[in-house]
C-alpha cells in the first residue's frame, strides 16, 4: 500500500457528507447546513428517502436482534456512518452484552465521533477504511484482536454496497469478506434499487453524486449475486420493510417505495 | 388507580403512538415504544391525579421523548394533541371536576413543551458539539498521519541510496538529496542553484529534451532512461534516470520528482561484455557475429539501387606455419596481418572483420562498384606481400580473395556469402596468392553441374538411360564388324545429353559403377540378341569404361556376370578404356583387362594419341586396338591440302600397330576423301557420319538386316 494514500484528504466541509445526510434523516443533530440543505433537496424530490434511510436503520435493528438469537456475538460494521441512535452495539449487547462490534467507516469525522461515543465501551472498535480496501480492513481487524475470526461473524454491509461503483468490483470486495469468515457466519446487505421505482429515485441518485459518494442503483439478481456462497435466510432478498417485520407493526402496503433491498445470508 | 382508568390510560398510550410512528426515526420497536409510552402515560396520570398537583413528571416526560430519541419537533406537537385530547377523557372518572382536570392536564402539557424543548436544545447542542469535536479530532488525526507520512518521506528522502531531486515547471531545482549531490559531487546547496538544463550531456539521446518538454507541458507523467552527467570535476557517471510528473489538485504539472542510481560499473561492463560479444580477442577485429548482424542490418533497409561489396580472403598455406612454427607464432602472425589489413583497408562504408581461423572479411558498403572493390583486393594482396616479422621469424605469407559485389535487391545475405566463398576457392585453385572475381555464369553452371550430378541416380531408377549403336565399318569392303555403344541421358528437362556432360559427374558422385553396370548388361544383351538374330555375323559391341569404372575392385565381376546373364560370347565382347585409365592408376585397371583378356574378352585403347602414349609399354599391354582419336583425322578432312605431318603420324602408327599385331580404327570419318585415304594408309576399320551415325537399337537391326543379303562393299551410309 502506498504510504501517501492511507492518508485521508482534508475535511472540506462546504460539501455534504454522506454520514451526515445520513444522521439528519435519522433525527440527529450531527449535521451542518450544507448537509440538511442536499437532505431536504434530496427529500423534495423524493419524498420516501427519509422513510428508506429510516427503514434501513430499522431493518438493522431487527436484523442484529435476528442475528444474536441465532447466536452470533460478532460483528463487523461496514459503512457505519455516524451513529446517532440504534447503532449495532446498542441492540447488540442490549440483547447479549457479550457481543463485540468492529465499525469500520471511511469518514474522518464518522470515526473519530464514533470514538468519542464508544469509549470506555470495551468491547468495540473503530477503524478508518474504504470498504474497496476489504483486505487492509481485514487485517486492521485482527490487529485490533477483538474479534475472534475462528467463530462466527456477522458482516454487516447495510447501505455501504450502493456506493461502491462496479468498476471497483463490489463482488470481489465480498468475495474476499467472504473467504475471511467461517461457515456459520453471516453477510447482511441493504442496497438502493431502481426496480419498480419511479423516475425521481433516478434523479436523487443523481443529486447524490453531490456528497463524496455518488449511489449505484442495482437490479435484484445483481445484489442476490454478492450472496454467493451464502445461503439467505427467510424471507430472502426483499424490500426493506418486508424483511422480518415486527408481529405488531401494521404491514406496509407499498414495501417497495424504500427503493432498497435487504437480505440476510449464512455462510455453510 | 381503578381498572377501567388503567384501561383508559393503555388506550390513551396506543394512539399517543399512532400519531407519533409516521413522524419519523423510531429506533426501537413497535412494542418497545408502546411499553416507553404507557409509562410516561402512567406518570403523567398519576401527577393528574395526585392530591397536590406537581406539572415536575410533564417535565421529565419531555425530557424523556427526547432520550428516546424522538427529536423531530412534530413529536412535541402531536404529543400535545393527544394529550389535550384523549387524555381528561381518559382519566374523568376519578372524582376530579372537569375545570381542575383540564387545568392540571395544560399545566403537564406546559411542562412537557418545557422539558422536551429544554432537552432537545441539550441534545442538539451535545450533538454539534460532539460532531466539532470529532471533525477536531478529524483533522488532528489528519495532520499527524500527514506529519508522519512527511517525517517517513524526509527519512527516505534522505537516508535513499539513490538520488532524488525535485525542480519545478521551469526546471529550477528546489531539493535534492545528499545521494544525488555526492553523486555529481556537489555540495547539495550547489546543486540547489542549478537548472536540470545544466545537467545536459553530450550522450543525451535528442529525444531526451523532447521527452523533458512533454513533461513540462503535462503530455506525459513519467520518464526512464540511461542518462549521464558531468560530475563538478568533469568526470562522468552513467545513471539510470526516472523522472515522475508532480500535478497540482487541478491537475496541473507543479514539479518534477527524478530519482537517479549511478549505474556507471554497470554500464561499462555491459559496453566490455558487448565489444567481447562482437569482437576478435586475438585480433580485436570485429567477429562473425557483428559481420553477420551488419550484413543482416543493410539488407533489412534495402536502400533502392544500393550494392554491397565483400573481400573474402584466407592465408594460403596458414596451417603449415601453425604445424612449424607453433599455434603461439600462427596467433601473432594473424594478429599481425590483421593490423596491416586494418591499417589498410579501414575507412568510412568499410568492415574488417575476422570470420575465424585464417579467414577475413571486408565489407564494403555502399559498394561503389565491382572495380573499386576489385582494387581493394589488390591492395590487401599488396599490404600482404612486404614480409612479416614475428618473434625473430621472417614470415612471408599470401593471401587469395574471393570479390564480389551484388545489388542488394537481387541477392541475400546467405547466397552474397555463399558467393564470396565459392569465388574465393576459385582463387586459391587459380593458383593462390590473387584474388578472383565472382562470375555468375560460371557460378550458375557450377550450381547446374550440382544439380544435375543429384538427379542421376533417380534417372538410372526411372529408366532415362539409353544405349545408341555406332557401326564401326571396314575400310576395305565397308562390312560391319562391329557396333560402339554410346550412352545418352534423356533428361527430362535439358533433353539428350552426351557423355561428356554427365560421366565425369557420375565418377564423382560413385554412380558410374551402376550406371557402368547397366551399359555393359544391356549393350551385352542387345549384341547377343543381335547374334541370334543374325547368325554367322560375328559383329562385336564396343562399350566405353570409365576410368573410376575399371579401377572398381567389383569391375571384372560385373563384366563377367553381363557375359554369363546375356550369354554373349565374350569375344564379341570389345572394351574401350582411354590410356590414362589404363595407365595412370595403381595397376588395377590393367589387371582387370589381362584377366579379360584371358576369357576372351577384346580391348581397346580409345583416344589413343591423345596422352602421353607410353610407346615401350604398348607391346605388353593386352590390347587388340588401338582408336585413333577424331583430332588426326582433322588434318585428313581436306583432300586437297592434306596435312603431311598429320598423314606421317597416322601412317607411323598404323605401321607399329600392325607390327604388334594390333588393329587400328579410327573415329568421325565424315567424307569419302578421308576414308579413301584411311584405307590408303591401312586402317582397318573406321566409323562417323560417313557410314551411319549413331543410332537405336531398333534403328540398327533394321539397318543390319538391311545390309545382310548382299554383303556389300557399300553396305551403309557411303555417299554415291
Amino acid at each position: 500500500m502506498d504510504a501517501a494514500k492511507q492518508v485521508p484528504a482534508g475535511i472540506d466541509l462546504t460539501r455534504p457528507s454522506a454520514a451526515r445526510v445520513y444522521d439528519y434523516f435519522l433525527g440527529g443533530a450531527h449535521n451542518y447546513a450544507v448537509d440538511r440543505e442536499l437532505a431536504e433537496q434530496i427529500a423534495a424530490r423524493t419524498p420516501n428517502i427519509g422513510e428508506t434511510m429510516r427503514s434501513n436503520r430499522a431493518f438493522l435493528r431487527r436484523a442484529v436482534r435476528y442475528l444474536v438469537g441465532e447466536g452470533v456475538r460478532q460483528f463487523l460494521d461496514l459503512g457505519s456512518g455516524i451513529p446517532t441512535a440504534g447503532n449495532v452495539h446498542e441492540v447488540a449487547q442490549d440483547a447479549a452484552p457479550d457481543s463485540r462490534v468492529i465499525y469500520v467507516d471511511i469518514d474522518p469525522v464518522a470515526v473519530e465521533h464514533s470514538r468519542a461515543i464508544l469509549e470506555g465501551n470495551e468491547r468495540t472498535g473503530v477503524l478508518r477504511a474504504d470498504v474497496r480496501e476489504p483486505d487492509r480492513i481485514l487485517a486492521d481487524a485482527y490487529a485490533l484482536k477483538l474479534l475472534d475470526f475462528g467463530q462466527p461473524v456477522a458482516v454487516l454491509l447495510a447501505g455501504v454496497l450502493h456506493f461502491v461503483p462496479d468498476a471497483d468490483d463490489p463482488a470481489t470486495i465480498v468475495g474476499t469478506l467472504r473467504e475471511a469468515v467461517v461457515d456459520g457466519s453471516y453477510l447482511l446487505i441493504s442496497h438502493a434499487t431502481a426496480d419498480e421505482q419511479p423516475a425521481e429515485v433516478i434523479e436523487a441518485q443523481r443529486l447524490s453524486a453531490r456528497t463524496a459518494t455518488e449511489i449505484h442503483l442495482r437490479s435484484r439478481s445483481e445484489i442476490a449475486a454478492y450472496f454467493d456462497g451464502f445461503t439467505l435466510v427467510e424471507p430472502g432478498l426483499v424490500f426493506i420493510p418486508e424483511w422480518r417485520p415486527d408481529p405488531d407493526q401494521p404491514a406496509d402496503e407499498h414495501p417497495e417505495r424504500v427503493g432498497a433491498y435487504a437480505g440476510v445470508g449464512r455462510k455453510d | 388507580m381503578s381498572h377501567s382508568t388503567a384501561h383508559a390510560l393503555r388506550r390513551f398510550a396506543r394512539a399517543w403512538a399512532r400519531a407519533i410512528v409516521p413522524i419519523g426515526f423510531v429506533p426501537m420497536s413497535a412494542a418497545e415504544l408502546d411499553r416507553r409510552l404507557l409509562a410516561l402515560s402512567r406518570s403523567l396520570a398519576n401527577a393528574v391525579l395526585a392530591e397536590r398537583f406537581v406539572a415536575r413528571p410533564g417535565y421529565d416526560a419531555g425530557v424523556a421523548l427526547v432520550a428516546s430519541h424522538l427529536t423531530d419537533p412534530a413529536v412535541l406537537d402531536a404529543t400535545l394533541t393527544v394529550m389535550r385530547a384523549e387524555l381528561p377523557a381518559a382519566l374523568a372518572a376519578n372524582g376530579i371536576g372537569a375545570e381542575e382536570l383540564a387545568d392540571r392536564v395544560a399545566g403537564l402539557e406546559a411542562a412537557l413543551a418545557a422539558g422536551y424543548a429544554r432537552a432537545l436544545r441539550d441534545t442538539t447542542m451535545a450533538e454539534q458539539e460532539r460532531l466539532g469535536r470529532a471533525i477536531v479530532d478529524a483533522n488532528a488525526s489528519i495532520e499527524k498521519a500527514l506529519r508522519d507520512s512527511e517525517a517517513r518521506f524526509r527519512a527516505i528522502f534522505a537516508g535513499a541510496a539513490i538520488g532524488i531531486g525535485i525542480a519545478d515547471m521551469d526546471g529550477r531545482i528546489l531539493q535534492v538529496n545528499s545521494a544525488f549531490a555526492d553523486l555529481l559531487g556537489y555540495r547539495v546547496d550547489e546543486m540547489c542553484r542549478l537548472n536540470v538544463t545544466d545537467l545536459t550531456h553530450p550522450d543525451d539521446p535528442p529525444s531526451m529534451w523532447q521527452l523533458y518538454a512533454d513533461m513540462v507541458s503535462g503530455a506525459r507523467d513519467h520518464v526512464r532512461l540511461d542518462k549521464a552527467y558531468f560530475r563538478k570535476d568533469g568526470g562522468v557517471v552513467w545513471t539510470d534516470l526516472s523522472v515522475s510528473l508532480i500535478r497540482d489538485e487541478a491537475g496541473e504539472p507543479s514539479f518534477t520528482v527524478a530519482m537517479v542510481e549511478d549505474v556507471t560499473d554497470r554500464r561499462m561492463l555491459e559496453q566490455r561484455l558487448r565489444h567481447q560479444a562482437l569482437h576478435d580477442p586475438l585480433t580485436g577485429l570485429p567477429n562473425r557475429t557483428l559481420f553477420t548482424d551488419r550484413l543482416a542490418e543493410i539488407f533489412a533497409e534495402r536502400a533502392p539501387d544500393a550494392r554491397v561489396g565483400l573481400c573474402y580472403l584466407d592465408l594460403d598455406g596458414f596451417k603449415r606455419v601453425n604445424d612449424t612454427l607453433g599455434h603461439d607464432i600462427g596467433d601473432q602472425l594473424l594478429a599481425a596481418v590483421a593490423r596491416r589489413l586494418d591499417e589498410r583497408l579501414s575507412g568510412p562504408g568499410r568492415l574488417l572483420a575476422r570470420m575465424g581461423g585464417d579467414e577475413f572479411v571486408l565489407l564494403v558498403e555502399p559498394s561503389p562498384g565491382a572495380e573499386q572493390v576489385a582494387e581493394l583486393a589488390q591492395a590487401t594482396l599488396d599490404a600482404v606481400s612486404r614480409p612479416f616479422w614475428v618473434d625473430r621469424h621472417r614470415l612471408r605469407v599470401s593471401v587469395s580473395i574471393g570479390v564480389v559485389d551484388r545489388r542488394v535487391d537481387q541477392t541475400s545475405p546467405a547466397d552474397l556469402l555463399k558467393a564470396a566463398d565459392v569465388t574465393l576457392y576459385r582463387a586459391k585453385s587459380d593458383g593462390r596468392g590473387r584474388w578472383a572475381m565472382y562470375d555468375a555464369e560460371r557460378s550458375a553452371r557450377e550450381v547446374a553441374r550440382y544439380e544435375l550430378a543429384a538427379a542421376l541416380p533417380d534417372a538410372l531408377d526411372r529408366g532415362d538411360f539409353t544405349l545408341a549403336y555406332q557401326p564401326i565399318v571396314s575400310l576395305d569392303d565397308g562390312a560391319i564388324r562391329g557396333v560402339e555403344a554410346l550412352l545418352r541421358w534423356r533428361h527430362p528437362r535439358l533433353g539428350l545429353l552426351l557423355p561428356d556432360e554427365f560421366v565425369a559427374l557420375a565418377e564423382e558422385t560413385g554412380l558410374i559403377v551402376p550406371l557402368g553396370r547397366w551399359v555393359l548388361e544391356t549393350a551385352c544383351r542387345q549384341a547377343a540378341a543381335w547374334s541370334e538374330d543374325l547368325p554367322g555375323s560375328e559383329m562385336f559391341v564396343s562399350v566405353n569404361i570409365a576410368a573410376g569404372q575399371a579401377q572398381e575392385p567389383t569391375f571384372v565381376d560385373d563384366v563377367v556376370a553381363a557375359l554369363d546373364q546375356t550369354g554373349l560370347d565374350p569375344a564379341l565382347l570389345q572394351l574401350e578404356l582411354t590410356e590414362s585409365a589404363i595407365m595412370d592408376t595403381n595397376g588395377a585397371p590393367l589387371d582387370a583387362m589381362h584377366t579379360l583378356t584371358a576369357r576372351g574378352v577384346r580391348t581397346a585403347i580409345d583416344d589413343f594419341g591423345t596422352g602421353y602414349s607410353n610407346l615401350a609399354y604398348l607391346g605388353r599391354l593386352p590390347v587388340q586396338t588401338l582408336k585413333l582419336a577424331g583430332s588426326f583425322i582433322d588434318g585428313l578432312r581436306d583432300a586437297d591440302r592434306v596435312d603431311l605431318v598429320h598423314e606421317e603420324i597416322v601412317n607411323t602408327i598404323v605401321r607399329l600397330a600392325h607390327a604388334l599385331g594390333l588393329t587400328v580404327t579410327v573415329e568421325g570419318i565424315e567424307t569419302q576423301s578421308q576414308a579413301d585415304q584411311l584405307r590408303a594408309l591401312r586402317c582397318d576399320t573406321a566409323q562417323g557420319w560417313l557410314f551411319a551415325r549413331p543410332q537405336s537399337a531398333e534403328e540398327m537391326t533394321a539397318l543390319l538386316r538391311s545390309a545382310r543379303p548382299d554383303r556389300s562393299t557399300r553396305a551403309v551410309g557411303s555417299r554415291p
